[in-house]
Formats: structure tokens, C-alpha cells, sequence
């Protein structure tokens, strides 16, 4: 028996309209298939957890679509998280009713911040990850220390913020929220890898899990992600649509580079 | 038929749905009447251990004691299992059931705390006949989520290491606890829930 937890490995169902959407940042989008078939076959060729975001939401400033989710909950039975649009303990009462586990919100939290702890201190801090879109900032490297200066983005990268990724991170912590969602802007959609100087700074700076996202292309980078980036989870997208990375063959590979993976699954 | 207990902490949807999924019908409800007559009882839980306060003050508490002397299951899930125990130091004013021995106590690791994501569950000598575990390999991953754990005492059925050995599953007569989430924990955690229908069956079919 291993004596710790395993790295998970999340794929994400982009959503727009009621489709899961492929896209290369964020144009160009593809149809990828309806959100319940495409969960459930992630989930049974190995994904630990199911990710949905509804990616239009904010920005059309509609709700999230409640029969969605609902639809893709009812035979989905591993983590499941939804984010998009999430502006309220009733919206995110809507969707933890509806099936969600757990909520992602970004947005909303930077706009009032209350919001985490309001809807932790209801459903439990373990379902309130806190999504955050960082750049670096023009020129930032990595710091001696290991800081990464890099700036927190909100309305699916539309705005920036002002905020410092690491420190909004440590906020949110202190506010309840469970997990970090942290995705590099730099590098989403480009399948160069993730950031990982990045991940390692706000994975360093609190005691929640991050997951990492953005820029998964190869095994590698999953590898690099969690041993240097200090990543408790990874997420991708659009390598895991059409079957061009198999989920247990990524893990495999984790495995055999001594990272702790659910296996067989 | 499985009767859900709601204390207002957290979401049952998600337990109801794998219930509902095994093709039994469940009731959700707070009322210490539905809960003493129960078939077979079930306490999801998440969040802090204070919010099982309201199962005292609500009277469902006496309603699960009496239903468990009558030897109705009884299924806790994280937060329901460890207040099968005797209590948490997250809240200490707080009394659990005291079903169990010993306190749950926040993880002592150097490790990050909540211990959150898939873990491996290996039984004990006294799960070694587990009604629960039945047909669930040792070594077999399930899902946790939690930042305190209860203690290896001698009803533990199974445990989980994470920095230190913890109780993942406790099981005596009709009372049987788990720590991590059976409803997210895929094939292995409905087989879980599978059983304690099966049990349930089992006994209001005497």
C-alpha cells in the first residue's frame, strides 16, 4: 500500500451552449460531443475527475446551464466539478443540487470575495475551488526565491486584475476555499507544457491542493508538472477529446517515472 | 428502502444519486420519526464537525441511537462516520455518538492538509470478514476529502495511510462508518454501497 495520495489526472469538458467545445484559445471552436457521454467515458477510461465549465457563461452574463449538469451527474460517480458564470450562493446551491460536487469560481470571488467563504461555510470548503487565470507578468522570470510575478485575469482572460496570483491564492485559502484551479494563460492551448515555475510558487505558498492547468501536450508534461511543479493535480482539455491521449496510458507512464497514480483504474 | 439523514450541512444529492442508481429508493428527511423507523439509515456529512450539533438539539440523535438498538443499519459517510466516535477536536464541545473510542484528530503530517484525491484502503484483522468490503480487493483506491481522521481502534475494518495510518472504514454489528466517499469513489465505492443494501435486505427480510 502506498503511504500517500496519488496525483489525479482531471479532464475538462469545455461547454458552450449545451456542447462540449474544442478551441484553440478560445476561437476557432470545434464540436466535441455531449457533455454526459463524453464524462462518462472519461471517467470510465481512467479520468479521476470531471470538470465542466461552462465557458460563455460570464461572458454572456447568463446563468449556467442547470439540466447540463444534471444530465451528465445522474451515472457520473467521481468527482465532479462545475464552474462558469457562478455568481452566488443560490447559483451555486442550483448546481450542487443538480449533481455538482464541487463549484469552481473565479469571477465572482475576485469581484467579492465573501462569496468563498459564503459558500464554504454552506457546503464545506472541500467544494470550493478557486479558479485562477494568471499571466506572468511582461518580462517575469522566476525569482532567486522562487517567486513568479504573474497577474490574475478574470472573465476567461478578458480583464486583468491587478491582483498577484500567489498572493489572491493565499487569500482564498484563508477564505475557505479547498482547492486552487491555477491556469497559466501563457501557455493554454499552446501543448508546450504547463508552467510550472508558476505551479511550484502558488503550490508552495499555501496548504490547499492546486491543480494545474494549461499547456498539457505530452506525457512529459504531466511528468515535469508534478515533480517540479509541485502540481496534486493536472488538468487538460482538448488532448483528451479525441482520443489522443489515453488516460491509463498516461498513467502508466506517470507510474513508471515513480509518480503515485490510481492504477489500475 | 434507505432513508438519507439531512442535517443542512453540505449535499445529498450526490449520495441519493448513487442509491437511486442501485435501484433503491431513498427518503430524505430531519424528522426523528421517519429516522427511529427507519429500514436502513444513512448520515452523509461534509464540512465541520460542529454542524452535527443539530442532530442533538433536532432529536434525530436519541432517533439513531434507539433505531441502532434495534439493530436498523446504520452507514456514516466522512464527517457521519467520525461522529460515530467519541467526538473531534474541531469541535470539542461537540459529543459524537461514541459508537467507537477515541477522539478524530486533525492529521499530524508534515504532508498537506485536507488530505484530498484517491487513496488505498487495506483491511484490518477485524475487517478481515468485513460485510461491508466484501468483494473490494485490499489495495482497491477510493476518494477522500477530510482534514481530520479518526483513530485505529479495534473496529476499524480498514485503514489508509497518508503521513500515518488512519481508520477508513469501521464496522460492528449494524453500525458501519467509512471516511472517504463511497458516491464518488467509482465501481469500487458503489460495491460499498451495494453491500450495505444487501445487508439492509438481508436483515428487514428476517
Amino acid at each position: 500500500m502506498s503511504t500517500g495520495i496519488t496525483k489525479r489526472i482531471i479532464a475538462c469538458l469545455d461547454v458552450t451552449k449545451g456542447r462540449v467545445v474544442k478551441g484553440v484559445q478560445f476561437v476557432d471552436l470545434i464540436d466535441a460531443g455531449d457533455p454526459s457521454e463524453l464524462a462518462h467515458l472519461h471517467a470510465t477510461s481512467g479520468a479521476d475527475e470531471i470538470v465542466l465549465l461552462d465557458i460563455t457563461a460570464t461572458s454572456d452574463a447568463r446563468p449556467i446551464l442547470i439540466d447540463v449538469v444534471r444530465r451528465t451527474a445522474r451515472q457520473l460517480f467521481v468527482p465532479f466539478t462545475v464552474g462558469g458564470g457562478v455568481r452566488s450562493l443560490d447559483d451555486a446551491s442550483a448546481l450542487f443540487d443538480a449533481g455538482a460536487d464541487k463549484i469552481s469560481i473565479n469571477s465572482a470571488a475576485i469581484k467579492r470575495p465573501e462569496i468563498i467563504a459564503e459558500i464554504a461555510e454552506r457546503f464545506g470548503s472541500q467544494a470550493v475551488i478557486l479558479a485562477i487565470d494568471a499571466k506572468r507578468k511582461a518580462g517575469a522570470e522566476v525569482s532567486v526565491d522562487g517567486t513568479v510575478e504573474a497577474e490574475v485575469y478574470l472573465a476567461g482572460g478578458r480583464v486583468a486584475t491587478g491582483h498577484d496570483a500567489v498572493a489572491w491564492a493565499r487569500e482564498a485559502e484563508a477564505r475557505g476555499a479547498g482547492e486552487i484551479l491555477l491556469t497559466s494563460m501563457d501557455c493554454d492551448g499552446t501543448r508546450n507544457g504547463f508552467d510550472c515555475p508558476l505551479t511550484a510558487a502558488v503550490a508552495t505558498a499555501v496548504s490547499i491542493p492546486v491543480i494545474a492547468s494549461g499547456g498539457a501536450g505530452t506525457g512529459r508534461h504531466f511528468v515535469e508538472v508534478f515533480k517540479t511543479g509541485c502540481a496534486d493535480a493536472a488538468l487538460a482539455a482538448s488532448i483528451f477529446h479525441f482520443g489522443i491521449h489515453d488516460v491509463r496510458e498516461l498513467k502508466a507512464e506517470l507510474q513508471r517515472e515513480g509518480i503515485p497514480v490510481r492504477l489500475p483504474c | 428502502m434507505i432513508t438519507l439523514i439531512d442535517y443542512k450541512a453540505g449535499n445529498l444529492t450526490s449520495v441519493r444519486k448513487a442509491f437511486t442508481f442501485l435501484g433503491e429508493e431513498c427518503v430524505v428527511t430531519e424528522d426523528p420519526a421517519l429516522v427511529r423507523d427507519a429500514q436502513a439509515l444513512v448520515l452523509p456529512g461534509v464540512g465541520h464537525f460542529c454542524t452535527t450539533e443539530r442532530l442533538a438539539t433536532s432529536g434525530v440523535r436519541d432517533a439513531v441511537l434507539e433505531a441502532i438498538s434495534r439493530g436498523v443499519p446504520f452507514l456514516g459517510i466522512c464527517v457521519g462516520m467520525q461522529w460515530q466516535f467519541a467526538g473531534s477536536t474541531e469541535a470539542p464541545e461537540t459529543a459524537g455518538l461514541a459508537l467507537f473510542e477515541g477522539p478524530c484528530e486533525r492529521f499530524k503530517t508534515e504532508l498537506k492538509v485536507p488530505h484530498v484525491g484517491w487513496n488505498q484502503i487495506r483491511r484490518t484483522a477485524h475487517g478481515e470478514h468485513s460485510r461491508l468490503l466484501d468483494g473490494v480487493p485490499d489495495d482497491s483506491f477510493v476518494y477522500f476529502t477530510h482534514s481530520y481522521r479518526a483513530p485505529v481502534v479495534k473496529d476499524v475494518s480498514a485503514v489508509t495511510c497518508y503521513g500515518e495510518t488512519f481508520a477508513a472504514c469501521v464496522e460492528r454489528e449494524n453500525v458501519f462508518g467509512v471516511q472517504f466517499h463511497p458516491e464518488k469513489s467509482g465501481d469500487t465505492g458503489l460495491r460499498i454501497l451495494k453491500n450495505f443494501c444487501n445487508y439492509a435486505d438481508e436483515r428487514s427480510a428476517r
